[in-house]
């Protein structure tokens, strides 16, 4: 709890210090825009939340998104697939890229990184094949799909809520149920603490972990969904690069430790959001852009550290009670 | 003239537990002393003190009759004094004589001088009879012919006593014996060697004296022809050979503390193992049975298999064959969760490492095993977790400030306690327990025995592993001995006396 307001703090801070140094900031159209990519990063985050609460990683879901995002448009407009068939045909890659590396990592044995690693080379690359490394769109033939990523719910006379907005909802919603409510939520998190004593309590731990990867991907395969119709022109090559570690900044920033156990569906959103709001800021304030990189690095860090403290500051607290208790 | 190596009342505590008290022991020049002593009796504790990888609190440490500290792995290597460890510390990316001078190798401002390393290497590789090239990788050699490499470096740091801790534990009857021959070599070049074994008849075979350690103290020396089985056995044991009444008599039944009087004649048996092999030892038969309300107790030394036994039992490892039946039906266990849903239970030796989740709540440990059951289409119910976590932690009377706080802050006893509590929910058929009371306070062993019983009260079997002879006695309706991965014997209550346990224990058989 107390790191969800730190973090949420700590967005607060930097939300109305640019706000108050730059009105554009505030301005319907930023805000919309900036809502809009929070989002959609967000969806993604949630997706590796899930990974690295069992203690993995993936790396993949960068090249995914771009494999989703130009192969949709793709089938659209240069196979003529229909809408339902393409969204099908894409959703079962996602499937089948969560479980591959579900596979590999539990009954192969091999470690996440390397595995999602080599996900990433292998999904850019037969994008980039199938696609003859051509620029994808949607022309102006799929405006009702469009929708999905660009459509805004008109709230007063200026500002509209993105409709992004409700996907990632229905995603949190789904999300948070699943992690706080369910027995297999409660599953993840303790084989991601200690997968041992897990496996010995009798949870499938196997079984488990190809779910979160398979989550993952799935998730990657909808954000890819979104980005694209969001973006309309999709390099096949640069769809979705880097997005890997945009997700993966924004759950550890949002509480999910990297050694796994734990981690929640509000702290990830909230880390995408402060992540967003960064970016979004050093633009509007006219900071050289290359700083960007240099700047969210260096406050993931100070966010992990304060992290690493406050945990310092509980644990003191929790032995203290304990020996009152005796 | 002096001792090599005197230690006079040496003493050491750790929390809660006195290791060593008052121990000496003196070490001649040139000759075999072996150390035995039951498990905890303080062996290790007193090696480590002496190969400089702990201090004593009192006491002290005379080499050739001068008082010296040994504060450092290093300062007892300067002094001569170096330890065979039964894991062997070699760096298997090496090769032999990179080995053998770890850490002194033949220099000139950092530069290894190859040809001295290895010319100087073939002096020490024949001194223990290693008729390899110095240039082999140690990787390749075979456990036998790694530890002769340890005993070459030892040499090669100029030991004057060289402290093997069951060296003998992963070699073949082979390198066994090549073993005693460079031991009887080197005694008669003057080296002076300790030898720590359970296996009772290399200790007749080698050594000189026996010292006997017992609940970290003295308990006696033997000398050439005092040396047999019996007489080690007596020492190691010493206690008074009571039988332990068992505190489980029921008011109706008579207490003679029979077990059979609580059982039904025709019940079905809860647990039955037949021709079951374990991974660890695969050409041993294991066949042992279970009623239900039975305690069972397996005694027997460190390695004799009893912690394998579990694990196969429980699914952790695969049994190599033979067949298991709970309450009459024949199981495949194949992982824990088939063991789980066969009905049985276990709370494991590594309580932080497997039988506890430390850095998540004491209410989330509790309910973890029975999740699926409290929960409806997989959706959890809080407040029927939190009424059963409360439930099972009262009952066990686990001391903590609330449900919430992380297991990692509870008190050894407490955590155990929640290790054991988590069962309670599922009402297994069949509880293994490894070393359930290890390392925890008396008023949490306490509680735990009362638990043990109640649940064999209720029909539950148990089957424990101890290495606590007391805890055996008193909880144990039958036990079974382990020895060396098969079982040496069965001890009904009657029979069930420390001797008794530790004959077979040591492979000596039933008198």
């Amino acid at each position: 709890m107390k790191k969800l307001l730190g973090i949420f703090g700590l967005l607060i801070v930097v939300f109305t210090a640019t706000a108050l140094i730059n009105d554009k900031f505030v301005s319907a159209y930023n805000l919309e825009n900036l809502i809009s990519w929070t989002s959609l990063f967000g969806i993604i985050s949630i997706g590796v939340a899930f990974v690295i609460i069992t203690g993995g990683i993936d790396l993949s879901i960068g090249s995914v998104i771009g494999l989703v995002g130009s192969l949709m448009a793709w089938l659209l407009t240069h196979k003529g697939w229909s809408v339902p068939a393409t969204l099908l045909a894409v959703v079962l890659v996602s499937l089948f890229i969560g479980l591959s590396h579900g596979l590999l990592i539990t009954k192969v044995r091999l470690q996440p990184f390397v595995v999602t690693l080599c996900g990433l080379l292998l999904y850019r690359g037969i994008t980039r094949y199938i696609t003859d490394d051509q620029s994808q769109g949607f022309g102006s033939s799929f405006d009702g799909l469009r929708q999905l990523a660009i459509g805004k719910l008109q709230i007063t006379g200026t500002f509209a809520l993105p409709f992004s907005v409700f996907i990632l909802l229905a995603v949190a919603v789904l999300a948070h149920v699943f992690l706080e409510r369910t027995i297999w939520g409660r599953y993840l998190l303790a084989l991601g603490r200690n997968e041992t004593a897990a496996r010995f309590s009798g949870i499938d731990t196997d079984r488990m972990k190809i779910l979160a990867y398979v989550i993952c991907s799935l998730v990657a395969g909808v954000g890819g969904i979104l980005f694209s119709l969001n973006l309309n022109s999709i390099q096949p090559s640069g769809l979705g690069e880097f997005y890997e570690l945009y997700a993966i900044a924004a759950a550890v920033l949002g509480g999910c430790s990297l050694r796994g156990g734990e981690g929640t569906i509000i702290g990830v959103i909230i880390g995408t959001a402060v992540m967003r709001v960064l970016y979004n800021a050093i633009n509007i304030l006219g900071i050289p852009t290359h700083l960007e990189f240099a700047i969210i690095g260096a406050v993931i860090l100070a966010g992990v550290v304060a992290d690493e403290l406050v945990k310092r500051l509980a644990a003191k607290r929790a032995a203290a009670r304990q020996l009152e208790a005796k | 003239m002096a001792a090599v190596l005197e230690a006079r009342s040496l003493s050491k505590r750790f929390p809660g537990v006195r290791a060593l008290h008052d121990v000496s022991l003196t070490l001649e020049r040139g000759e075999v002393l072996a150390v035995i002593g039951e498990n905890g009796a303080g062996k290790s504790t007193l090696m480590k003190i002496l190969a400089g990888v702990q201090e004593p609190d009192s006491g002290e440490i005379l080499l050739e009759g001068k008082s010296v500290r040994i504060d450092s792995v290093r300062a007892a290597e300067h002094l001569g004094i170096a330890l065979i460890h039964q894991e062997l510390n070699l760096a298997d990316n090496l090769d032999v004589a990179s080995n053998i001078f770890l850490g002194r190798e033949p220099q000139r401002f950092g530069f290894v001088h190859r040809g001295q390393l290895y010319s100087n290497s073939t002096r020490f590789l024949e001194q223990v009879g290693l008729d390899c090239s110095p240039r082999t990788l140690v990787s390749t050699l075979s456990l036998g012919r790694q530890q002769m490499v340890e005993i070459a470096k030892a040499l090669s740091a100029k030991a004057r006593v060289l402290i093997m801790d069951e060296p003998t534990s992963s070699l073949s009857q082979h390198e066994t014996e090549q073993l005693y021959r460079v031991i009887k070599e080197l005694r008669s070049r003057g080296v002076s060697i300790v030898y720590i074994s359970h296996r009772l008849g290399e200790v007749k075979e080698l050594a000189d004296r026996v010292v006997v350690l017992r609940d970290g103290e003295n308990a006696g020396e033997l000398q050439d022809d005092q040396i047999n089985h019996d007489a080690m056995v007596k020492l190691m044991v010493g206690r008074e050979l009571v039988i332990h009444r068992s505190i489980r008599c029921e008011p109706d039944h008579s207490s003679s503390g029979e077990s059979q009087i609580r059982l039904t004649p025709d019940a079905t048996m809860a647990l039955e193992a037949r021709a079951l092999r374990t991974p660890a030892n695969p050409r041993h038969e294991l066949n042992f049975t279970l009623r239900p309300g039975e305690i069972v107790g397996v005694a027997g030394l460190v390695g004799a298999g009893r912690t394998e036994l579990l694990r196969v039992l429980f699914g952790i490892d695969r049994a190599q064959g033979g067949e298991v039946r709970i309450a009459g039906k024949l199981v495949e266990v194949r992982s824990p969760m088939d063991a789980i849903r066969a009905g049985l239970a276990l709370v494991p030796e590594d309580r932080k490492q497997q039988g506890v989740i430390l850095e998540m709540a004491v209410g989330e440990n509790t309910t973890l095993v029975s999740l699926n059951r409290q929960s409806r289409a997989g959706f959890r119910n809080s407040w029927r977790e939190d009424e059963i976590a409360g439930r099972m932690t009262k009952q066990l009377n686990v001391k903590t400030p609330s449900l919430g706080q992380f297991v990692q802050y509870l008190s050894g006893g407490n955590q155990q306690k929640v290790a054991l509590a988590k069962w309670l929910a599922l009402e297994p058929k069949v509880l293994l327990l490894d070393e359930p009371t290890r390392g925890i306070d008396v008023g949490a062993k306490q509680e735990i025995y009362r638990l043990m019983e109640e649940l064999a009260g209720r029909g539950v079997a148990i089957l424990f592993v101890s290495s606590e002879m007391e805890e055996v006695l008193r909880m144990s309706d039958r036990t079974l001995v382990m020895c060396q991965g098969r079982i040496a014997g069965e001890l009904s209550r009657g029979e069930l006396t420390e001797e008794a346990v530790m004959r077979l224990a040591t492979n000596q058989g039933r008198h």
